[in-house]
């Protein structure tokens, strides 16, 4: 390959490379996504549900079901 | 919340489960009635390895402070082959990382992919493989280190039997974590299991790639490359090691347990998914750094410090997404030890990953090669961010699989928390002044271009460091024993308790 060549095949992957940048952050920050991520980004505030499901569970508490007395 | 109780109806048509699990996409699991079927999550294999991680996280740092002492004094090998520092510094390294690092991974991995996809792992009794598998690899490491098998290759030591031990149980882990992920109940996948995912699929690529060799007896093996290839693809391992296991595997805990200490979402789900594909990105090509001034070609070098420098970025993007999720909760940070432990391992975070990059200049480089300023950076890493945020995670995690709601003593944690931060301050700014002194004295030469030290004046030199050093590692070792009190007396007043997905699903 020529030394021509390999300085636009570098240069075409640089302008790549920050396309795909400037692309996920376009993502990330479009109007379109916010609900998912917004629902996403409240998973890790579930607390397990200790009964099964007959108990409907909520959200961001602390507080888990008394442990049966042995 | 759209919660209703499903289950009253529900539990006296239950039938038997006639439908298997359903990917997402399809609907969620039923019984023949319409009832919702109780999905309880495969604890039992995070509970195994949560044990693990403590047994291993004091075994590992145990020998860690022994060869600590034998730089001290170096008579404590006892002039036994199997006690060499040689042996036991590749021992140490692979059960921190390995069997410390890597069982607190794979405990916290399984939790999390299951919470956040409100799935049982996938695979049944494959999980259970990748415990007793990956306990194997370290027992048969534990074993062939201090005997002096070795395949020569930092972080990559054990021989080529064990190697391909250790990449079945990586497929296997591989199915079951991604297995889970594609019959999950949740529509989104949580950014926590895309760092834990690329991690699984890196760690692969990089074990089975740099492992390739040619077996010679049981217990031998020579390398596929040779030379400057051989170099380059070991610390294109070796970096990547860093990058996917002590950092993107550790970022996925962050950003699960992180938020659920703060009791807040993560500051910026948007910043954190910028975050994930940058720093995948960017990581794979800083490997050449770790070859400055070789026969490396100069240009490679040259790539490897550009991207090293580059790592900046989505490294502290990641860190200020951690740090600020208590933004508007700091007065926790007051009361709770195990937000100190998680917030101060995000410092370290932010601290080694600036040290990273600074270290990779070349010029920077030539200075601090070689020096122990090079183990002080590899400490503030491991211990400051790898340990604590893992530590942090712990004390969440084993009490909500024992039916708690908190650890046995929290003023134990506290104590833990002020030994293991004085303890790795001591050790690391110890070694940044020994490896500073080391670099200027070895460069240092007369007016007649003759070295002013010899080798043995620099290291005679070193001897208060590493008694410093010593102390801080000791430090840590010592909240490790105050965690394992801690973790028995936790499990000695619970009980294993079963847990379920949410009632209702979010979707």
């Amino acid at each position: 390959m020529s030394e021509a060549s390999l300085g636009l095949l570098r240069g075409l992957t640089t302008v790549l490379a920050m396309l795909a940048f400037i692309a996920v952050v376009v993502w990330a920050w479009s109007r379109r996504q916010r609900g998912r991520f917004d629902a996403a980004a409240q998973l890790p505030l579930e607390e397990d549900n200790l009964a099964g499901p007959s108990v409907p569970h909520s959200r961001g508490s602390d507080r888990l079901p008394p442990r049966p007395e042995s | 919340m759209t919660a209703h109780p499903l289950g009253l109806s529900a539990t006296a048509a239950a039938g038997p489960l006639t439908q298997p699990l359903e990917p997402f996409g399809g609907t969620a699991p039923r019984t023949a009635a319409g009832a919702a079927v109780r999905v309880e999550y495969n604890d039992r294999v995070v509970r195994q390895f949560a044990l693990m991680t403590v047994v291993w996280g004091i075994v590992g740092m145990l020998v860690g402070v022994i060869i600590a002492a034998q730089l001290l004094f170096p008579a404590l090998n006892f002039d036994i082959p199997w006690l060499t520092y040689s042996r036991l510094r590749p021992l140490h390294t692979n059960a921190v990382i390995f069997a410390f690092g890597g069982s607190a991974i794979f405990a916290t991995s399984y939790y999390i992919v299951q919470r956040t996809c409100h799935a049982r792992l996938f695979g049944g009794a494959l999980a259970e493989f990748t415990f007793w598998g990956w306990q194997l690899v370290i027992l048969l490491a534990a074993v062939s280190l201090p005997l002096g098998y070795t395949a020569g290759k930092e972080y990559a030591e054990l021989e080529w039997p064990i190697d391909i031990l250790i990449a079945v149980v990586w497929v296997a882990y591989g199915v079951v974590f991604m297995g889970t992920l594609a019959k999950r109940q949740v529509e989104h996948i949580y950014v926590a299991n895309w760092f834990f995912a690329a991690f699984i699929i890196t760690v692969a690529v990089l074990h089975i790639v740099n492992s390739a060799a040619l077996p010679v007896t049981l217990t031998k093996s020579y390398s596929a490359y040779s030379g400057v290839v051989d170099a380059m693809v070991q610390w294109w391992y070796g970096h990547n090691a860093v990058g996917f296991f002590l950092t993107a595997a550790f970022l996925g805990m962050m950003y699960y347990f992180v938020p659920k200490q703060a009791g807040r979402p993560i500051y910026s789900y948007r910043l954190s998914i910028v975050h994930f594909w940058s720093l995948i990105s960017i990581y794979m090509w800083a490997g050449p750094h770790h070859l400055h001034y070789t026969t490396l070609p100069d240009w490679v070098q040259s790539i490897g410090m550009a991207f090293s420098l580059m790592l900046l970025a989505p490294s502290w993007g990641g860190m200020i997404n951690g740090i600020m999720t208590l933004s508007g909760a700091w007065h926790k940070l007051r009361t709770d030890p195990i937000l100190k432990f998680l917030i101060v391992s995000l410092s370290f975070y932010g601290m080694s990953t600036f040290e990273g990059p600074m270290m990779s200049i070349k010029t920077v480089n030539a200075l601090s090669h070689y020096t122990d300023w090079t183990i002080g950076h590899v400490h503030s890493g491991a211990l400051g961010w790898v340990a604590m945020v893992s530590v942090g995670s712990l004390y969440i995690l084993v009490p909500r699989l024992y039916g708690q709601t908190q650890m046995w003593s929290t003023r134990l944690i506290d104590w833990h928390f002020w030994t293991t931060t004085i303890g790795i301050v001591l050790y690391v700014a110890s070694m940044w002044i020994a490896g500073v002194m080391q670099g200027l004295m070895w460069r240092a030469t007369n007016a007649d271009g003759t070295l002013t030290y010899t080798f043995i004046e620099a290291l005679n030199a070193t001897y208060p460091y590493y008694a410093v050093r010593l102390v801080g590692g000791t430090l840590v070792l010592g909240g490790m024993f105050l965690m394992a009190y801690n973790v028995a007396k936790t499990l000695g007043q619970g009980r294993a308790t079963p847990a379920f997905a949410p009632a209702a699903a979010t979707h």
